[in-house]
């Protein structure tokens, strides 16, 4: 049984699924429609029936997210286009193949904010994502589904389409709201949280691509029936961005609740080669691996919190056995010691630190005292080294740089002492 | 030294979208890159006096982002190498694009043809591994084919680039269907966007 909700429309319709044209004949703006006979309140009361959790990594309860809203105007919505997390493409497909899809779940969701200003803030090397969102933006101007008196109901809206220019920090919601104002996108102390004081101080709600572009489906369906879809705490479908050594890369909707062999063996094709699967990255580069003694465990988030990792933004990166994993774990570290906006010395100086050690393992150059050295430089990042992570950094990316090396040290230790010069494995 | 009156004109309408100018500083400065063919102190400027904030806090903003760039050659080439990529041969199709253009990454070529860089994730996970030119996307790219790639912007110097023509010559597998044509070509180092004047209508 397959449920669609996000990509139907893309699957059947290849040449035009991005146009007005097609997604108006195919029931679009259906949701904003009904919506606008709705109240305010009672479309957040549908979001929150319908359990969605936040798509962009966080996974935070998109209706509750929408509660703590302060009552002060202007407020603002800000829709997190910085699609950055490596591994990660889902929001690329669902702008470049579905703008509408998103940008009719954009006004309905901003008609329930009571926002009368909506940005789309779309990272700097998506510009063909950004073309055909701001496409869709006249297209639904010129249709009267944006600007002044929407449709007769007295809301109005207009939504401005912004590019990014290069800094994975900027998926962080207070960064990306710096970076809106014209700042250097440096995540700000919380609270605050955006939903008191975001942009420009105001009340701001900033919500995932993926997350909006689910809601016309909620509110012409109900939010009951969304959460009829999937197991408890993991309602609705999810977009996966399966990548790596697999047959068949690409992004699959699914519902949560299947288990990772089934993702990985049939959705995704297996490992490629016929090869042996080594682990797997289940929520982007910020999550800790998973290893084949957990394929039969549920796609949920809950089994994920058990297993100590998360479901994070959907990007599932399959590593053989053929894969080196200090080189791997190399390749994480250095993405974010190239990201760490430099504010707080734990993550600033404790990436580089990390990532230079790892490349004198990987260089033959490792010392036997430096698996001791990476564990405690990740301790003083994310003390305890668990997860979910604490914190010594006002943002979340200093702990995710830590999440190859727990990884690599609880998973394949040996094959890391293995490569230290004069050091003798001493076993499990 | 300002920009001349079209530019100006542009960079007011960009303003205008925004409740407060200086919002506007990100999509400026591509404007000032498009302007001066990369940021300069004089873009820098004209950027400040726009959007009412000092020079220093424009250089604060352009010195954050990776995509402002100072100087660039004709058209900009970045090789991903975050994990999907890596795992999937980034290494040897960067080794190959250094090789044969003889530019160490991160350098401009001598006759202004092409710059080289790294750059993390740009989520083409699926179709890896994958570079841009001028940010626009060509996946699933082979040693071999980066080596035409790199002899194509050399030797033919094309005005214009387009994505999906790019995709059709020099790449392989996507991330995923990626759809009908769009006929956007860029013409330097800057994403292609109407609003930023970057963006052509016209295939090269």
């Amino acid at each position: 049984m397959t449920t669609r909700i996000l990509t139907h429309r893309m699957e059947e319709h290849r040449t035009d699924s991005h146009t007005m044209a097609r997604y108006a004949a195919s029931g679009g703006y259906a949701g904003l429609r009904k919506a606008l006979t709705m109240k305010p309140e009672e479309i957040t009361a549908e979001v929150k029936a319908s359990d969605i959790a936040g798509r962009g990594g966080a996974g935070f309860p998109t209706g509750v997210k929408w509660g703590f809203l302060a009552p002060a105007h202007p407020r603002y919505l800000v829709v997190n286009a910085d699609e950055s997390e490596p591994g990660t493409f889902k929001d690329r497909m669902l702008m470049e193949r579905d703008p509408h899809q998103m940008l009719e779940g954009t006004i309905i969701a901003a008609y329930a904010l009571g926002v009368n200003h909506a940005f789309v803030f779309v990272r700097g090397e998506y510009p063909r994502a950004a073309r055909r969102v701001q496409v869709a933006v006249e297209e639904a101007h010129h249709a009267g589904f944006l600007g002044e008196d929407i449709l007769g109901s007295g809301f109005s809206l207009e939504v401005t389409v912004h590019l990014g220019a290069g800094a994975y920090i900027c998926g962080e919601e207070t960064a990306l709201l710096n970076a809106l104002e014209g700042k250097r996108g440096e995540p700000r102390i919380k609270p605050p949280f955006p939903a008191v004081a975001g942009l420009y101080g105001q009340p701001t709600i900033v919500n995932n691509v993926e997350t909006l572009s689910n809601l016309p489906w909620i509110i012409t369906n109900g939010g009951a029936a969304y959460a009829a879809i999937g197991p408890e705490g993991s309602k609705g479908t999810r977009l996966f961005s399966v990548s790596g050594h697999v047959e068949r890369p690409g992004n699959y909707e699914i519902v949560m609740g299947m288990t990772w062999r089934n993702l990985i063996y049939e959705v995704a094709g297996g490992v490629r080669h016929g090869h042996d699967l080594k682990c797997w990255i289940p929520g982007g580069a910020s999550a800790p691996w998973l290893v084949p003694s957990h394929l039969d465990e549920e796609i949920t988030v809950q089994a994920c919190l058990r297993l100590g990792t998360m479901l994070g933004s959907g990007a599932v990166v399959v590593m053989d056995e053929t894969t080196n994993v200090v080189a791997a774990a190399l390749s994480i570290v250095r993405f974010f010691a190239h990201e760490s906006c430099g504010q707080c010395t734990p993550c600033r100086e404790g990436t580089t630190w990390m990532e230079r050690i790892l490349a004198r393992i990987l260089a033959g150059q490792g010392r036997p005292s430096d698996l001791d050295l990476l564990l405690d430089v990740s301790d003083n990042i994310s003390p305890g080294l668990r997860w979910p992570p604490a914190m010594t950094t006002i943002c979340p990316l200093g702990p995710s740089a830590v999440s190859p090396i727990t990884s690599i040290m609880n998973n394949f230790r040996d094959e890391v002492v293995a490569m230290i010069p004069g050091e003798v494995s001493a076993g499990v | 030294m300002t920009w001349p009156p079209a530019t100006l004109e542009r960079a007011r309408a960009i303003i205008a979208r925004y409740p407060q100018p200086r919002s506007a500083v990100m999509p400026l400065l591509y404007v000032a890159m498009r302007e001066d063919g990369g940021i300069t102190d004089a873009g820098m400027r004209q950027v400040a006096e726009l959007t009412g904030i000092t020079p220093v806090q424009v250089e604060a903003v352009a010195s954050f982002y990776n995509m402002y760039l100072r100087h660039a050659g004709q058209h900009v080439v970045t090789v991903c190498r975050s994990i999907s990529c890596h795992l999937l041969g980034a290494e040897a199709v960067r080794d190959a694009i250094v090789d044969e253009s003889g530019i160490p990454e991160g350098e401009t070529a001598p006759d202004g043809s092409m710059t080289l860089m790294a750059t993390e994730c740009i989520g083409a996970c699926g179709g890896a591994p994958a570079l841009q030119v001028d940010y626009e996307m060509v996946e699933a790219v082979t040693p071999d084919a980066a080596r035409r790639l790199i002899r194509w912007l050399r030797d033919e110097r094309p005005a214009a680039v387009r994505s999906d023509d790019m995709q059709e010559r020099f790449g392989g597998g996507r991330s995923f269907d990626w759809g009908p044509d769009d006929p956007t070509t860029v013409t330097g180092p800057v994403p292609a966007f109407a609003l930023f004047g970057t963006a052509g209508g016209e295939a090269p």
